[in-house]
């Protein structure tokens, strides 16, 4: 199973994935045209320390034991073949998720429900946006054991 | 059959997709008294507001059932578990046979005994389904409704029906409204939310006596005229059958980190349990979905074979009124850490080097830029859960605002680089 791993000290910074992370949700084609002017709300977020020099990317593990699923009141919230999405349709925004991810990768969206990482399964290049996007490797889709 | 499942909503699910996680081909049977397909139990306020219907509130899809080759048997009631015989019987009159039983019978309204109750014919509990709808064809736009009992079900039954009917007015003998889920402070926060979509609380109070269409408050002596009463003062554990069969019980059924009751081949899960507190490690009632769910998979998996235990049940709620969001987990015990700037507001409790609690209010639509208190609101849960040290994590950082960023770097490597 292949999930997004992140390698810290490979990390710049430079919060390019969230904007391919928000580039992808768009469905668009080209880049600039879909983000220009647009506040992002990316699924997968920076965090860092500039005093510390510490930054990294976090987003939805996919946990093999989700909280995030089980914990669903609606059962919008499902995994299959490891990738863990939500039904927007079916997402009533009570965010039993938000308070259940470990991570902190379940999210509001505007609309009042919640988002998170798919791993890009809408796009079809079969890599994560966030990670084809990673000048410096810092994320990575991979097999691990 | 070799798996027999008394109950239909969350835990039953939990324990159904449990055994398929080791056992593929094993009969199940669910039998319940409600006739539904599952629903999320918790979404029938949301039904009533329009947020959700009857089609999406489904818990899980059509196909569900036949999927993991489940058998039903719906609206049907067990009446009684003969233990050692390894057999239920139902209102149907069937005798059934098991070689895994799990019980997840959930709650029933509690009514008090209150004086002259009976002479009040619109009366209405808000606790599934079948309660909703029912109260759904009794209020109109005229309606006067009273509902006794400010807590959990009491106020999401009020959200869903307020644009509904003419006036909502709330009696509790608690004197701040959640009591089980917020302190003093929050509790203000919500009921001053509450009153300005003019429902209005008598707190405090009880009601001594009914009339048809009105209740004298004990305290007060205030006179409320209604034509709807709703009676949400609390749920009773549904706990006969097992105690019944002689299996121990408490307040609730008592089961042990592998969901197993006191019986052998007899499981139990979800509202009608009590069980440990991963914080506290006091024996209680949980009744909250995520808990149902995690604890009917670990019977699942246990009943197929597998010796499994999970015991990092705690106590924790997610809920909406009116555009506040609460965000709660734990025991409000130890030393506060509290922020509050108008809007979000922020409790973290803690003692002895462990996080033990918290509740945090924000808008459920923030303002532009603003990060609502219940961001990320999981990374501190996590922590509760695991009985995390402070002393090995950032607490300063943490406290202002959850992120991995307070964890080691060894822990970080762990959480990104790996499998949970």
């Amino acid at each position: 199973m292949k999930r997004v791993y992140v390698n810290e000290k490979w990390c710049l910074g430079c919060h390019l994935c969230e904007y391919y992370c928000a580039f992808a949700a768009t469905g668009k084609d080209d880049m600039a045209r879909a983000l220009k002017g647009v506040k992002i709300n990316p699924r997968i977020h920076i965090e860092e320390d500039t005093a510390e020099k510490i930054s990294f990317a976090v987003s939805c593990r996919h946990c093999t034991e989700p909280y995030c699923v089980k914990g669903c009141i609606t059962g919008a919230l499902s995994k299959t073949d490891g990738v863990i999405s939500v039904d927007k349709d079916k997402c009533i925004g009570c965010y039993t998720c938000v308070l259940s991810c470990p991570y902190g990768c379940v999210q509001p969206t505007e609309d009042g429900i919640v988002q998170k990482c798919e791993l890009c399964v809408a796009t079809t290049e079969g890599t994560p946006r966030c990670v084809a996007g990673c000048p410096n490797s810092a994320i990575v889709f991979e097999e691990r054991l | 059959m070799k798996y027999v499942i008394i109950g239909n909503s969350a835990a039953a699910i939990g324990c159904v997709e449990g055994i398929r996680r080791i056992d593929n081909d094993g009969g199940i049977l669910i039998i319940s008294d409600e006739t539904h397909h599952t629903y999320g139990r918790p979404l029938i306020s949301y039904l009533l507001l329009g947020k959700t219907d009857r089609e999406r509130m489904k818990y899980r899809p059509d196909d569900f059932y036949a999927r993991n080759g489940v058998e039903t048997k719906l609206g049907v009631t067990v009446t009684k578990i003969n233990p050692d015989a390894h057999t239920v019987e139902t209102s149907e009159g069937e005798t059934i046979s098991y070689e895994k039983l799990l019980v997840a019978t959930g709650s029933n309204p509690f009514v008090p005994p209150m004086e002259g109750l009976d002479t009040v014919k619109n009366k209405f509990t808000f606790q599934n389904l079948d309660s909703a709808l029912a109260l759904e064809a009794a209020i109109t736009p005229e309606s006067n409704v009273l509902i006794i009992g400010a807590g959990l079900i009491g106020l999401k039954c009020a959200e869903g029906i307020n644009d509904r009917v003419k006036s909502l007015t709330f009696v509790d003998l608690a004197p701040k409204v959640l009591p089980s889920i917020l302190d003093d402070d929050a509790a203000a926060i919500i009921k001053t939310r509450l009153e300005e979509e003019g429902i209005k609380f008598y707190l405090g109070d009880s009601v001594g006596k009914f009339t048809e269409n009105t209740a004298t408050l004990k305290e007060s002596g205030e006179v409320l005229g209604f034509d709807v009463l709703v009676l949400a003062v609390g749920v009773r554990p549904n706990i006969a059958l097992v105690k019944d069969a002689g299996g121990a019980c408490g307040r609730a059924i008592t089961v042990d980190s592998r969901a197993a009751t006191s019986l052998a081949d007899i499981y139990a899960a979800g509202d009608c349990t009590e069980s440990r507190n991963a914080v506290t490690g006091d024996l209680m009632v949980m009744a909250i979905l995520p808990n149902a769910y995690m604890q009917g998979e670990t019977a699942g998996i246990n009943m197929a074979g597998i010796n499994y235990e999970f015991d990092k049940l705690i106590p924790c709620n997610a809920i909406g009124f009116f555009g506040k969001h609460i965000l709660s987990a734990g025991s409000y015990t130890g030393d506060v850490y509290y922020t509050n700037d108008g809007t979000n507001y922020k409790k973290l409790f803690y003692s002895d080097n462990r996080l033990n609690g918290f509740i945090l209010i924000g808008d459920k639509h923030p303002k532009d830029g603003e990060i609502p208190a219940y961001d990320r609101a999981g990374i501190y849960t996590d922590i509760i859960r695991n009985g995390t040290r402070l002393s090995e994590l950032d607490f300063e950082l943490i406290a202002k605002r959850p992120a991995l960023m307070a964890f080691s770097r060894v822990t970080r490597e762990e959480y990104l680089g790996g499998e949970r």
